[in-house]
């Protein structure tokens, strides 16, 4: 149906490797294919092609083909595609052009011009089709973000596109919300026949759904082949292809159905899970909470939770959106004035500091860390952290080394990649030396390679010898648990409804265990763990 | 039976104009108190629960703070009026190049009226434009432009829902600012502000391009099957059209001007920027979903208001004594002068219940 010949794309200033080189794709009428690749891979340019929105929004110079039917659509701009391609974008929220959802379902068809009737129609069928039909009136900013990702679908959908095309459509989304995203997107693919093209960096959560897999490495060049055979090379692959490879298994399973089959002889091979390092139970904690209750207006936002964080301990927080994860976070640092209950954070009460006393015992990274960077190049941002911590100049500079070398100092903030960002985020709080470090959704837009290396280095953060930190991380990503924490609290509606050793709270809830721990059961959490006992 | 609904927004906008024209037509303090009450039982019963309703407020304060400010000046600005005084300030004369005008001075009871009446003239054409501000859905204002102005419409409709968005970013922003330290020294308030407004910015550049995207990848601005000779005819006729409207009106106003540029150049304006529309119009290949329709409800509202407009201005015409009762004697009234200052209450009992979460959840509890 949609067929993608010889695409290549590149940027002309600087003169730059193409982005895409001789990219063919042909998708089939009713086919899922997922597209994957390391961050910034150009995953995005290759959907944004396909849409019509590269290279008019982006810059750049494209040349080859794309043909809709047979007939070259490549100079059509994304507005004459609408009728037949339908784009959702990687932040619905920033996407949305009216204000609640039953309009914004119509937006669309306005623009096509259909009938009055037939608008009415697809808005009542769509509503239905995606199960939103009792938030029709409702304030789209009110939204969840699973929620706002399925209106997002649905306002393409209402066109009768018969290409879908979605960039990250789970990356914001808790698990739970993701899968329900997925189940509606199989749903259109088995019950509408509509093809769908989706950019994913957590394959663990698509590759079970996918018809086929689109690879596409680092200098443009695309692999497209069945998901099994893609992935048995692939340098980006979920944990239980990472385990299939270990093993041997082949062919490699996608779905923790197909491995679980194949795990009994592994796990006579494996033996006893191993016992995780636990850091020193003893220690006197750094923070206290106790009680505590958080109100936004009249609702609470965090009610009677306790929670205790050492030092040397990375803990996880996990939860729906709006379970009260960030308020919490922001109780700890003191922007919240808590209503009820105690918080000590290193011995002191937060929202009775100054802001600078807040800065030296708490260290926060927001969810979106281009909030905190202001200046034109790496290196004034570290001389400003440095200057305001008033510790002795490249502090800040040697904490980014560490944490992300070889950074050119001379680069932009916004050059960056996400994950170098978040370093240099990251350093900037840290240089007033806090002993507690907070981070609000780090892995968004992270790939595995990246989530790996962060895991690591938040493990060693909280261990620094002669200097241990007290880790707290919110977080959606239960592989990124698995491997970076030692504790998990789990939060829903305020509360907290579990919390203790990472391996026992995953394994008391389905929902939140790593795919490892599907497999082989209780106490094996990584790839790594695995890889270590044999 | 009145089910709730939104009124049509544009028979609230006429039904304000008609009250706007009511209370610039008199400075009978009486008729304008019956105004302004008339607005706000009107507003009370009739406003919805959306976030533009409760501007009204704002309004009515804007008002108070004009009509204040219209005394004060002329405490300040006054004196030299012969009357009742009240109290004496110790007057300031100002120099000969100032055409013999002093400041302060003996204040009289006169003085005060007619500074009142004038105020409360002027608070009250403000706070008719606040009732149609708090009465009608901007939003579904914006979708009732003709379709040839479609693509200004959803612009500003986006324009709108911009700001909330901004002072989202905004906050979130500063909060993140406060995790790092600032700039210290002499101006560090002033280089502080940089922190602030160059993350917002980058943010709201990004939303801006990212909505512009999303809006072109949902069709937004498809020209189907126009070529772009006819869209540029269509454009300068509107424009040239405007234009002549604009000159018209200029000269209807200004009485010094040609008079064949006056009335003539007016309607040839309005004709030829109707014509653009209506060509634009019939080549626009969008449609609106659930478009607002003019019902009976609207008629009787847009006429309430229109009447009174009418009647402030017949009182004006024919009983000028009722109108503008002067400061020296005590304001009048005439069955015609009340009849119109509290005919525009009609929409009390005649436009529909307003739409709140409240009656959208009792529907849906069934």
């Amino acid at each position: 149906m949609i067929e993608l010949r010889a695409l290549t794309f590149r940027y002309d200033d600087p003169p730059a490797p193409a982005v895409l080189d001789a990219v063919d794709l042909t998708i089939d009428n009713g086919e899922l294919v997922v597209l994957a690749g390391p961050t910034g891979a150009g995953k995005s340019t290759l959907l944004g092609a396909v849409a019509g929105l590269v290279p008019s929004y982006t810059g750049g110079t494209l040349s080859g083909d794309v043909l809709l039917d047979g007939v070259s659509i490549v100079d059509l701009p994304a507005r004459e595609r609408a009728h037949a391609i339908g784009y959702v974008g990687q932040n619905p929220a920033a996407w949305f052009v009216t204000d609640t959802v039953e309009e914004e379902l119509a937006f669309g068809m306005e623009q096509l011009g259909l009938p009055a009737p037939t608008m009415r129609r697809r808005v009542e069928e769509t509503l239905d089709l995606l199960g939103i039909a009792d938030l029709r009136h409702r304030d789209l900013r009110t939204l969840s973000g699973g929620q706002q990702q399925r209106v997002a679908i649905g306002s393409v959908l209402t066109a009768h596109p018969r290409l879908l095309v979605l960039d990250e459509p789970t990356s914001a989304l808790d698990p739970t919300a993701a899968e329900d995203v997925l189940a509606t997107l199989t749903r259109l693919v088995h019950d509408l026949g509509v093809s769908v093209l989706v950019a994913e960096h957590r394959l663990e959560r698509v590759v079970p759904f996918a018809d086929r897999l689109c690879l596409l490495h680092g200098g443009g060049k695309l692999e497209v082949g069945d998901p099994a055979e893609v992935l048995r090379e692939a340098p980006i692959a979920p944990p239980i292809v990472e385990l299939g490879r270990l093993a041997g298994w082949d062919p490699l399973p996608l779905t923790v159905r197909d491995a679980r089959r194949k795990a009994p002889a592994l796990r006579e091979r494996l033996g006893e899970p191993p016992e995780r390092a636990r850091p020193n139970d003893t220690a006197a904690p750094l923070v206290d909470v106790r009680r505590l209750v958080v109100a936004h207006g009249r609702t609470a936002a965090v009610r009677d939770v306790d929670l205790t964080l050492r030092p040397g301990t990375v803990t996880a927080l996990m939860g729906r959106n709006g379970a009260g994860k960030s308020t919490l976070m922001w109780t700890l640092q003191g922007r919240h004035q808590p209503a009820g209950g105690s918080v000590q954070v290193a011995g002191s009460d937060p929202a009775g500091l100054k802001p600078e006393q807040r800065r030296t015992t708490t260290g926060l990274v927001p969810q979106s860390p281009a909030d905190l960077l202001y200046l034109e190049t790496v290196a004034d941002e570290c001389a400003a952290a440095d200057r305001s911590a008033r510790q002795p100049s490249g502090t800040c500079a040697g904490l980014l080394e560490r944490l992300a070398p070889g950074i050119d100092p001379g680069q932009h903030p916004r050059d960056l990649s996400e994950g170098q960002r978040l370093a240099l985020a990251v350093s900037i709080v840290l240089t007033a030396r806090p002993p507690v470090l907070l981070l609000d959704e780090p892995t968004r837009g992270l790939d595995y390679p990246a989530k790996h290396a962060l895991a690591a280095l938040l493990r060693d953060l909280a261990r620094e010898p002669g200097h241990e930190r007290a880790v707290l991380v919110a977080t959606h990503d239960v592989e990124f648990v698995a491997q970076a924490a030692d504790d998990l609290v789990v939060l829903a509606e305020g509360e907290v409804v579990s919390a203790g050793p990472v391996a026992r709270g995953v394994a008391e809830s389905p929902s939140f265990a790593p795919q490892v721990t599907k497999v082989l059961g209780p106490g094996w959490l990584s790839v790594d763990d695995v890889a270590a006992a044999l | 039976m009145r089910l709730p609904r939104d009124l049509h927004p544009v028979a609230w906008w006429a039904w304000a104009v008609g009250l706007a024209v009511a209370s610039s037509c008199t400075t009978n303090p009486l008729l304008l108190v019956g105004l302004l009450g008339t607005m706000t039982l009107v507003v009370l019963t009739c406003r919805s629960d959306q976030p533009w309703a409760r501007s009204f407020r704002l309004y009515v304060w804007l008002g108070a703070i004009t009509l204040v400010v219209r005394i004060v000046f002329r405490i300040v600005l006054g004196g030299d009026v012969p009357g009742h005084v009240l109290f004496t300030l110790p007057s300031i004369p100002l120099p000969d190049w100032a055409a013999g005008i002093s400041l302060l001075g003996p204040f009289t009871r006169e003085e005060l009226l007619a500074a009142t009446y004038e105020g409360l003239r002027l608070a009250t054409l403000l706070i008719a434009v606040g009732a149609a501000n708090a009465l009608a859905n901007p939003k579904r204002l914006m979708k009732s432009l003709p379709p040839a102005l479609y693509e200004i419409g959803t612009a500003m409709t986006v324009a709108i829902s911009v700001v909330p968005q901004l002072a989202d970013s905004a906050r979130r922003v500063r909060a993140a600012q406060q995790l790092r330290g600032g700039p210290e020294g002499r101006f560090r308030r002033i280089r502080g502000v940089r922190r602030l407004l160059v993350p917002i910015l980058e943010d709201s550049f990004d939303r801006s391009l990212a909505l512009a995207a999303g809006m072109d990848a949902r069709g937004y601005g498809r020209t189907g099957d126009l070529t772009p000779g006819q869209r540029r005819a269509t454009g300068a006729l509107i424009l040239a059209g405007l234009l002549g409207v604009c000159v018209g009106v200029y000269a209807f106003l200004d009485s010094s001007a040609p008079r064949v540029l006056a009335v003539p150049m007016l309607v040839l304006g309005m004709v030829v920027a109707l014509g653009g529309f209506a060509l634009a119009g019939r080549r626009v290949g969008r449609t609106r979903y659930r478009p607002d329709r003019w019902r009976l409800p609207e008629v009787l509202v847009a006429a309430s208001g229109i009447a009174a407009g009418a009647g402030m201005w017949a009182v004006q015409r024919w009983e000028p004594q009722v109108a503008h009762p002067g400061v020296l004697t005590t304001p009048g009234l005439s069955l015609l002068a009340v009849a119109a200052a509290l005919v525009a209450v009609l929409p009390v009992w005649v436009a529909p219940l307003p739409l709140t979460v409240a009656r959208r959840e009792a529907v849906l509890a069934g």
